[in-house]
């Protein structure tokens, strides 16, 4: 049977629409302008550098179709590597290879590809294929991340990645994201992933949901998420609001991976990011946005921020 | 915030206050009525004529259609780019008269006017013409002798004299002499019929006019025979021989004066382009009575051309299917592919109605994806791979209207009307969609395009829709208000209230 919630217990929860998302937040806070260095990896990931965020190492770019025939030289002396689309959306396009056999590479779920394949990949990518409105594209490779041995477990066939939604430079709410069997090792929550919602203080679980119930386990490795504690958690908040501050965007999702030896890295940034994040924490955005807008009003100390996020947001 | 959202409401307000109130303002003042009611058809005849001009001045005279059996006349424009162009009285008919000096290049002159039939009357009383008795050679005078004297025999009286006279033309094998008479005039057989007759004592004369046929252009005057039968006038259809005026039949003019006749040009040619259209009957009287007093009516669709007010039908409808769109999208939140793409498909459903357009645009996507599957392992550049859909969208289309046709299903010859270039990338999205979000994903956002595009088309065939948009365009305006206060809603979307369901149970 099919169960409706009424919108009156929604506004009470303060969930945030996809219309108000659009309207209130998208539209009014993230100039057009500002987009493409969001909307293109290789501009944030300059502009990541520039600003000392850390950001995975790039090996090479492919722009043009020639450059394919270099292909093995280019990729020669790199053992595993991830191969993304420069303006790809929602984790389209990403091959990722994390070894080699023989003459062949072995992607993430083992199977083996050649040389000509990843160049085919590459050739879809240039054309478009991956990227958002289907424009001829560029294609990045990148240093594969050696995650953080602390988060093993909560991840299946696939690296967790922690989402941070920043308002005028205020980290208002996190959650991490972890890929299971039925995801297919991706980290969408729509495709069955997890979603951890995170205590903005602390970075503790607040809880864990998958295709929107509440989820003690991890259902593929058994690892317990209410154990869960995301390490480094000042710097992913400090790293979150920075970005705000270097895009120019009110309203930004901060895709955050946590590298062995690195610590937090900027994955990509999402001009629009999406609502799932209200289900893993199972509160709503609205009221905690309007608290964001007094502190922006208050300060523009970027410490003070967080801290006061922490105070506001962090008593779950 | 608030500023913004203010200002969108004042201008829709605005807009819609507007709309309401042109709306109002037609259907009370001016007599326009809002609900469909009665409808007469009403007809735009386009008359084209045509002239290559010889050495010197160029005098085009047109005799203009009176009122005729119950025809009514209610507009009529003159294009005469460069003529001088006066409407002379000749004998008491109206004449259109193009001049000018000189001409080097061929040339078009246009009349157009929209008539109507009030009753279905015959042709009225008239003067009865003098009988001029024909000048015939030996031969012909023994077979016009022959003819008469059959025809005389087997006939009632003058109408059925024309009647039979005109079968026997018709099918020339049932009589030598009138087949005789026929070849040795080598004339139109109605100007054949009106010798007979004349021979026969029958006053008798020519009524041209048009058949008229909706969309047909390049149609050309047709003649029909009139002979008095001692009270009155019967029209005889010289091809038939059928008496009384055929349906559809305008009646031009009565006589043998020339509808057209030029000097100083040659080649000329009178060709009619024509459209029906249903008007309500209120708004033809409307147009009849005031079609000069009011400005609002002189800018109305109904004073463009004849193609033009056929698209506008069409156009009109668009606003009516872009807000079911908008409500679908905004406060149902249904995916679809393509934001417009639904509105597009409604068109082409409104050619080939509902469940036949459903059943081609199915089989075609289908197919389409199918032979995309193998196109996608060709490793092709996108704008080739797409090229290449677009043209396998048009072989499938001409398989499956041949296929049927062949079938015997005429239904599907409509698989024209389907836009090819939305159904090559409706396939190629839902193709890579299929790739990356699985078959699910696929029937997910295509049922909901199916689902706008029907709910579109079933708003546009409403018969209520279809007079307002047309017969009240002002009223888009209040479509247009109401799209951009949709366009500040802020509220949830109802698949919202089926997405988070889950946190109502919280606490």
């Amino acid at each position: 049977m099919m169960k409706f919630i009424s919108p009156a217990k929604l506004t009470e929860l303060g969930i945030l629409g996809m219309n108000r998302r659009n309207i209130s937040f998208i539209g009014q806070y993230n100039p057009r302008r500002n987009y493409r260095l969001v909307d293109d990896k290789l501009l944030t990931k300059k502009a990541a550098i520039d600003n000392d965020i850390p950001v995975p190492q790039l090996y090479g770019i492919v722009e043009r179709q020639q450059q394919i025939n270099g292909l093995a030289a280019m990729l020669a002396g790199y053992d595993g590597f991830a191969i993304k689309p420069s303006q790809g959306s929602g984790g389209k396009g990403i091959l990722v290879i994390t070894g080699r056999k023989e003459d062949c590479f072995v992607k993430s779920s083992g199977v083996e590809i050649s040389t000509e394949e990843i160049g085919r990949h590459i050739t879809n990518t240039l054309a478009g294929l991956h990227s958002l409105g289907g424009r001829n594209d560029r294609a990045m490779i990148e240093a594969l991340i050696s995650f953080d041995p602390c988060l093993e477990g909560y991840s299946y066939e696939g690296i967790p990645d922690i989402r941070v939604i920043a308002f005028k430079g205020i980290p208002v709410m996190a959650m991490m994201r972890c890929a299971t069997h039925s995801s297919d090792g991706k980290a969408n929550l729509h495709q069955g992933a997890v979603g951890v919602g995170l205590n903005i203080a602390t970075g503790r679980s607040v809880g864990a949901v998958q295709h929107g119930q509440l989820v003690e386990v991890h259902p593929d490795t058994g690892a317990i998420f209410s154990e869960l504690q995301v390490p480094h958690w000042d710097n992913i908040l400090d790293l979150a609001a920075r970005c705000v501050e270097m895009t120019g965007l009110g309203y930004l999702g901060v895709d955050i991976v946590l590298d062995r030896n690195f610590g937090p890295m900027l994955l990509e940034l999402n001009a629009r990011p999406g609502l799932a994040i209200q289900v893993a924490n199972q509160s709503g955005l609205r009221h905690r946005l309007a608290i964001a807008l007094k502190i922006a009003e208050q300060t523009d100390d970027h410490d003070t921020k967080i801290a006061l996020a922490k105070e506001h947001f962090g008593g779950q | 915030m608030a500023t913004p959202k203010v200002h969108i409401g004042v201008i829709a307000g605005v807009l819609i206050l507007l709309g309401i109130g042109l709306t109002l303002y037609k259907s009370i003042v001016l007599g326009f009525p809002l609900l469909p009611g009665k409808y007469r058809e009403v007809w735009t005849i386009e008359s084209k004529i045509s002239i290559t001009p010889t050495e010197g001045p160029v005098e085009v005279d047109l005799r203009l259609p009176e009122d005729l059996a119950g025809w009514v006349v209610l507009e009529e424009h003159f294009a005469s780019s460069g003529f001088g162009f006066t409407v002379v009285d000749d004998k008491g008919a109206r004449v259109a008269r193009w001049t000018r000096q000189a001409l080097d290049a061929p040339t078009t002159l246009y009349y157009k006017l929209q008539t109507y039939r009030l009753q279905e009357s015959e042709l009225e009383d008239a003067a009865i013409p003098d009988i001029e008795e024909p000048m015939l050679e030996a031969d012909q005078l023994a077979a016009m002798e022959r003819l008469v004297g059959i025809l005389r025999e087997q006939s009632s009286g003058p109408a059925s004299f024309a009647g039979l006279l005109a079968t026997q033309l018709t099918d020339e094998s049932q009589n030598l002499d009138a087949s005789f008479l026929l070849g040795s005039y080598e004339d139109a057989k109605h100007l054949v019929m009106l010798e007979v007759l004349a021979f026969a004592g029958i006053p008798a004369r020519e009524v041209r006019g048009i058949q008229l046929q909706d969309g047909r252009r390049r149609q050309t005057m047709s003649s029909l025979i009139e002979v008095y039968n001692g009270s009155s006038w019967v029209t005889i259809d010289p091809g038939t021989g059928a008496s009384g005026l055929p349906t559809g039949f305008f009646v031009w003019e009565r006589g043998d004066e020339s509808v057209l006749s030029v000097s100083g040009g040659r080649n000329s040619s009178l060709e009619f382009a024509l459209v029906e259209n249903s008007l309500p009957a209120r708004t033809v009287v409307g147009m009849e009575q005031r079609s000069h007093d009011y400005a609002l009516l002189d800018f109305s669709i109904y004073s463009l051309p004849v193609e033009q007010q056929g698209m506008f039908k069409g156009l009109l409808l668009i606003p009516v299917a872009a807000l079911i769109v908008v409500i679908m999208r905004v406060l149902v939140g249904l995916k679809t592919s393509g934001t417009f793409m639904p509105i597009l498909i409604a068109l082409a459903f409104l050619q080939t109605k509902l469940l036949p357009g459903l059943a081609i645009f199915i089989i075609l996507v289908s197919v389409g994806l199918w032979i995309r599957s193998w196109l996608s392992h060709m490793n092709l550049l996108l704008v080739s791979r797409i090229s290449a859909v677009v043209i396998v969208v048009i072989f499938l289309m001409a398989v499956l209207a041949i296929v049927s046709y062949r079938a015997g299903v005429d239904q599907a010859l409509t698989v024209t009307f389907f836009p090819i270039i939305i159904l090559a990338w409706t396939i190629e999205r839902m193709s890579i969609l299929w790739e990356e979000e699985g078959v699910k994903e696929v029937l997910r956002q295509g049922g909901g395009s199916l689902l706008v595009a029907t709910l579109a088309y079933l708003a546009m065939s409403i018969p209520l829709v279809e007079h307002l948009t047309f017969n009240f365009p002002e009223m888009t305006l209040c479509l247009l208000g109401v799209i951009l206060l949709l366009g500040k809603y802020t509220g949830y979307r109802l698949f919202e209230l089926y997405r988070f369901r889950d946190l109502a149970f919280k606490e």
